[in-house]
């Protein structure tokens, strides 16, 4: 099972409690982009087999939304960190760049 | 190839059973095929078979990278049926069904069809809504379905209890000719029969890249070498996306674990299928008596090929609602399979970026009744560039709005 520790309230919540909320950072495209944005963002989720970025939301304790770092493989979590950011902290990829180096997910400063 | 008979079976019965021959030749790769399939799944070998069958291509490779039907198609609780909602699933799904009446005698390999009745219990009111709709469309596309009242379903699964407090039964859609199949059965009687037509299966070696030049696939490179092809067929089921990363585009595709049990085997009790939606789980026996029972999904990516204990839990502890006498059963086994879920819940059998590259993915939790079909349209699809039976199923359909949307007919695991 699970298990992430919420950045909010501090409680290392099992998957029940949780809800899982996709794909980490996603940029939104409106009207007047272009089709590849529009497609890219609504329909081209990432779907790495390792390292992953997600939201998550504590929904059967604090409530609040916030990220998670997790490989799909072993179902490692690197960490979790707050929602009010569009990257993951710098001491985090640090940590998994020790951990599996050579990782690689969508480059966070390209849109999705 | 020698032929499967009764009467076979009477020669080596008197002559020690010496002279069964191996079902598929082992073979190691050339270098060079007109086809390469990747995966050996049952959408893979069935594709390859068509190909042969139809077409005359038998200059094929399939190429996988465990055993042969060890992916979903080893993995799943075997259901089959053909009534969902939108035309074109319609096509694709009855055509399997339709074939599967016909394929043990078609591969001469016993695939144990048993069209025993797929049963889909509403137990809300918008249930019964939505497959009264589903009725009256599979009338309109001639797949034959019928509601059918409690009493009607406590006449054919009488171990079911009607007036569950929470999950009341309302009625039912009722898919006459659906049942269930040997999962293992049809990928072995797939690769019997390609293997015969002189094509090479090739387990235990994985496709780690594609080659290409100037927008054309040229071949693939493996554990055991590269391998030169004309065409590629990509389909891997949970892995597409990483092939498809391979082959330089993405799909709009996520994978996470899907989930089946058994129990210990008991005498029969119920001779269909029976799914229940609103609680996610549904149920056959089979013919060695477990209950086999199939769960929801996770709500993450996943490529563990595990499934959750609490999903098995949400499972068990509606159906007992429903199905009180399972309450005394013990489970046997328990395993999950990576499924590859489109955001219409419908396949995806395509041209792609790549020239002479296409892929058949996304059947998600519901793509083992489908192999029949489309192993025929992708067939199809590849060795000529188009098939009615595909059409509507391109990758760019996202793109253009032109959904398929079965999140109703196929929004539980099945
Ligand atoms: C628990 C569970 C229950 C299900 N129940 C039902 C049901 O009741 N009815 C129904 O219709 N469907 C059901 N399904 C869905 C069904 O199992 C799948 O849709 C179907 O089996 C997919 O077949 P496939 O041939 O596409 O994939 P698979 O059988 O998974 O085959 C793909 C193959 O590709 C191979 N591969 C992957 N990457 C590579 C590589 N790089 N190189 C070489 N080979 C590679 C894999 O090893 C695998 O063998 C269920 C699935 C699960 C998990
Ligand atoms: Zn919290």
């Amino acid at each position: 099972m699970l298990t992430l520790q919420c950045p909010h309230c501090g409680v290392h919540a099992e998957e029940t409690e949780l809800t899982g909320g996709g794909e980490a950072h996603l940029k939104r495209f409106g009207p007047g982009s272009d089709d590849d944005a529009f497609e890219g963002y609504l329909f081209l989720r990432e779907n790495p087999k390792g390292v992953h970025f997600e939201r998550w939301r504590h929904s059967y304790g604090c409530g609040k939304w916030f990220h998670a770092a997790r490989c799909t493989v072993t179902m490692e979590v690197f960490g979790t960190y707050t929602a009010q950011t569009s990257k993951p902290p710098q001491d985090l990829l640090d940590r998994i760049s020790e951990k599996r180096p050579g990782w690689r997910w969508r480059d966070l400063n390209e849109p999705a | 190839m020698k032929r499967y008979s009764a009467f076979a079976v009477a020669r080596e019965a008197l002559t020690g059973h010496k002279g069964w021959e191996r079902a598929w030749r082992k073979a190691q790769p050339k270098k060079r095929y007109d086809v390469v399939i990747v995966g050996a799944g049952g959408h893979g070998l069935a594709t390859a078979y068509y190909l042969g069958k139809r077409f005359g291509i038998t200059n094929v490779a399939i190429i996988e990278k465990g055993w042969l039907g060890g992916g979903n198609t080893g993995r799943n609780t075997t259901i089959i049926r053909s009534n969902y909602l939108q035309d074109p699933s319609a096509a694709i799904y009855e055509k399997a069904r339709s074939l599967y009446e016909t394929l043990s005698q078609d591969l001469n390999y016993n695939v144990m069809f048993s069209p025993r009745g797929v049963m889909m219990l509403a137990q809300t009111e918008h249930e019964v809504r939505g497959y009264l709709r589903t009725v009256h469309a599979n009338a309109l596309q001639g797949v034959k379905t019928r509601f059918i009242t409690p009493a009607e379903v406590k006449k054919i699964v009488p171990i079911i209890r009607l007036d569950g407090p929470r999950y009341p039964v309302l009625g039912a859609l009722w898919q006459d000719r659906g049942g269930t199949a040997r999962h293992d059965a049809v990928a072995w009687g797939y690769a019997r029969a390609c293997s015969a037509m002189g094509m090479d299966i090739i387990q235990k070696c994985e496709v780690t890249g594609v080659r290409q030049e100037a927008g054309r696939v040229t071949g693939v490179q493996t554990t055991k070498g590269d391998i030169a092809c004309d065409k590629l067929g990509i389909v891997v089921a949970g892995h597409s996306g990483v092939v498809a990363n391979m082959a330089g585009f993405r799909l709009p595709i996520e994978c996470v674990a899907l989930q089946a049990l058994v129990s210990e085997p008991i005498k029969p009790v119920m001779d269909c299928v029976v799914m229940a939606n609103t609680v996610h789980g549904y149920m056959s026996q089979s013919d060695k008596g477990e209950m086999v029972i199939g769960g929801g999904a996770d709500q993450f990516n996943n490529y563990s090929q595990r499934g959750s204990f609490h999903h098995v839990e949400e499972t068990v502890r509606a159906l007992i609602e429903t199905f009180p006498m399972l309450s005394r059963l013990k489970m046997l086994r328990w395993w999950g399979g990576i499924v590859d879920m489109t955001g219409d819940r419908s396949p995806i059998l395509s041209k792609t970026p790549l020239e002479g590259c296409f892929i058949n993915c996304g059947w998600g939790t519901g793509g083992f009744k489908a192999i029949p079909g489309s192993g025929w349209g992708f067939a199809e699809l590849m060795a000529k560039g188009h098939s009615p039976l595909t059409e509507e199923f391109s990758m760019w359909r996202f793109r253009e709005g032109k959904f398929i949307d079965e999140s109703v007919a196929a929004g539980v695991a099945h």
